[in-house]
């Protein structure tokens, strides 16, 4: 794979093509964890480490078993219209799997990740980039560098609106405003920021 | 048409038996053992991880009460009751209880009684509200500055804020102290919960310039402490009560404290109105 290529993967799903602000996928835990820029850094960390390796495992899937026609019984099948189903199945046994493995082998990580891992097990986001990399027919590893990424959008996006949020705590707010309601309009503001960066990549 | 029904729905189902299995083989072979005790003290503790204890969270604590022989009432949020039933997990007696202690915030300037000199138009906060040159509204420098930084701060919703000033309710105060480190003003202390009478002021000034700006400080009068040499004693420009002898609620009704500085606890509670109670400047 050409470098820039690799540029142009990262740089579109960081900022142009923003998981949270531009494509709107994983809302749930971008409103919910980002009271705090302490567990938005835990919660970041944690979608960064699954959303790579579920990318890595979904890719493998969707090149090894999807993509390919199966021949099963002198009958060739299509089976790509799974996909979906069997990546919710294929994510959340990740996850578990991970988890335990983070248990043993590594308990300070699983410290810090801990309360998040089980919360990503049905992240739309994670699901999305899986997707995504199966509509566009990416391979394994421009796949996994894309989960990666994204990742880090979803973790940039996150701080960057915990960080605004902490802000707002202390901000005279008008009382209809207040809460959920000025957290919206801010995500609203934050994604017409990052429509400044569209078309740099296509 | 059928066959693909068929065979997709084999492939899912071979699929998520080959995960199920193998989620099944890696929680047996790398199973962490941990002690089945750690898991009962934890649910025997308050659960409010307000971190009175020194450890982070109440998992910690029980992880430490388990493992590394912590006495359970190092935790000073939990009554004896459940202080004995940890002890019965863990096969062991009880550490000796601590005594109960309570916050207390010595100040009785709320919004009506305390005086004002500026319009604070900040963060409502108190530690915000503490950085300005005058320090929020107020005339006195050393009263509740009335932004319940401390209601907030409390796990347990145990400090009320009415009329502008914090007020503890004894009864929910379990003594973790959060509160205590949260105030600008140093006003909060934790004192035992036996006594029932406090001097509800923290002004160092001058008796003379207090009675300016506050209808409710200590004028150091020395009332009381005729009444009860060895309950109060004098101490800067303040009374307070000796909190290892402290006087009968009774009390306070003999001495007529001419500010009403002197109060007990409840009556203390009754006179602040609770109508205005969200803790915000008017």
């Amino acid at each position: 794979m050409p470098s820039n290529e690799w540029l142009l993967i990262t740089v579109g799903a960081i900022l142009v093509n923003n998981v949270v602000l531009s494509r709107i996928l994983g809302i749930c835990p971008f409103l919910g964890v980002s009271k705090r820029l302490k567990t938005a850094l835990g919660m970041s960390g944690a979608v960064v480490f699954v959303m790579t390796i579920a990318s890595f495992v979904t890719a493998v899937l969707y090149q090894l078993l999807l993509k390919t026609e199966l021949t099963i019984a002198g009958r060739t099948v299509d089976l790509s219209f799974t996909r979906i189903l069997l990546f919710i199945v294929v994510i959340a046994s990740l996850v578990q799997i991970v988890e335990i493995l983070l248990k043993k082998f590594s308990p300070k990580l699983y410290a810090a990740l801990g309360i998040y891992l089980p919360l990503i097990t049905t992240n739309c986001a994670v699901l999305g980039a899986a997707e995504l990399n199966a509509k566009v027919g990416r391979g394994i590893i421009e796949s996994t560098v894309f989960g990666c990424a994204t990742g880090i959008g979803f973790g940039l996006a996150l701080l960057l609106f915990a960080s605004l949020r902490e802000r707002l705590e202390l901000a005279k707010v008008p009382k209809a405003f207040q809460g959920t309601a000025i957290a919206l309009i801010t995500a609203g503001i934050l994604a017409m920021a990052f429509m400044g960066f569209s078309g740099l990549v296509k | 048409m059928l066959e693909i029904i068929l065979i997709s729905a084999g492939v899912v189902a071979v699929l998520g038996l080959i995960l199920g299995l193998l989620i099944a083989i890696t929680a047996k072979k790398f199973e962490v053992e941990t002690d089945p005790r750690i898991e009962e003290v934890q649910e025997l503790l308050p659960g409010a991880n307000c971190g009175a204890c020194g450890y982070a969270g109440c998992a910690d604590m029980a992880n430490a009460i388990v493992t590394k022989g912590v006495a359970p009432s190092t935790c000073p949020v939990t009554n004896e009751e459940k202080q004995a039933e940890i002890a019965k997990v863990l096969g062991q007696e009880v550490g000796e209880a601590k005594e109960k202690m309570v916050a207390v915030v010595f100040c009785g300037g709320s919004i009506s009684r305390a005086g004002r000199n500026a319009q604070y138009n900040g963060v409502m906060d108190c530690r915000s509200a503490s950085i300005v040159a005058n320090g929020g509204g107020k005339a006195c420098r050393y009263g509740c500055l009335g932004f319940g930084s401390c209601a907030r701060a409390c796990p347990f919703g145990a400090i009320e804020m009415r009329d502008g000033l914090a007020v503890v309710h004894p009864e929910l105060c379990r003594g973790c102290g959060k509160c205590l480190g949260i105030c600008p003003r140093k006003l909060i202390r934790l004192v035992p919960a036996k006594a029932k009478v406090h001097v509800y002021c923290n002004s160092l000034d001058k008796p003379q310039q207090k009675r300016k700006y506050c209808s409710v400080t200590c004028l150091t009068c020395r009332k009381c402490v005729k009444a009860a040499p060895d309950s109060m004693n004098v101490q800067d420009q303040l009374i307070r009560v000796i909190y290892s002898n402290p006087p009968d609620p009774s009390f306070v009704e003999g001495v007529k404290c001419p500010t009403g500085a002197l109060q007990t606890e409840e009556s203390h509670r009754c006179l602040v109105p609770k109508a205005a109670a969200d803790g915000k400047e008017k």
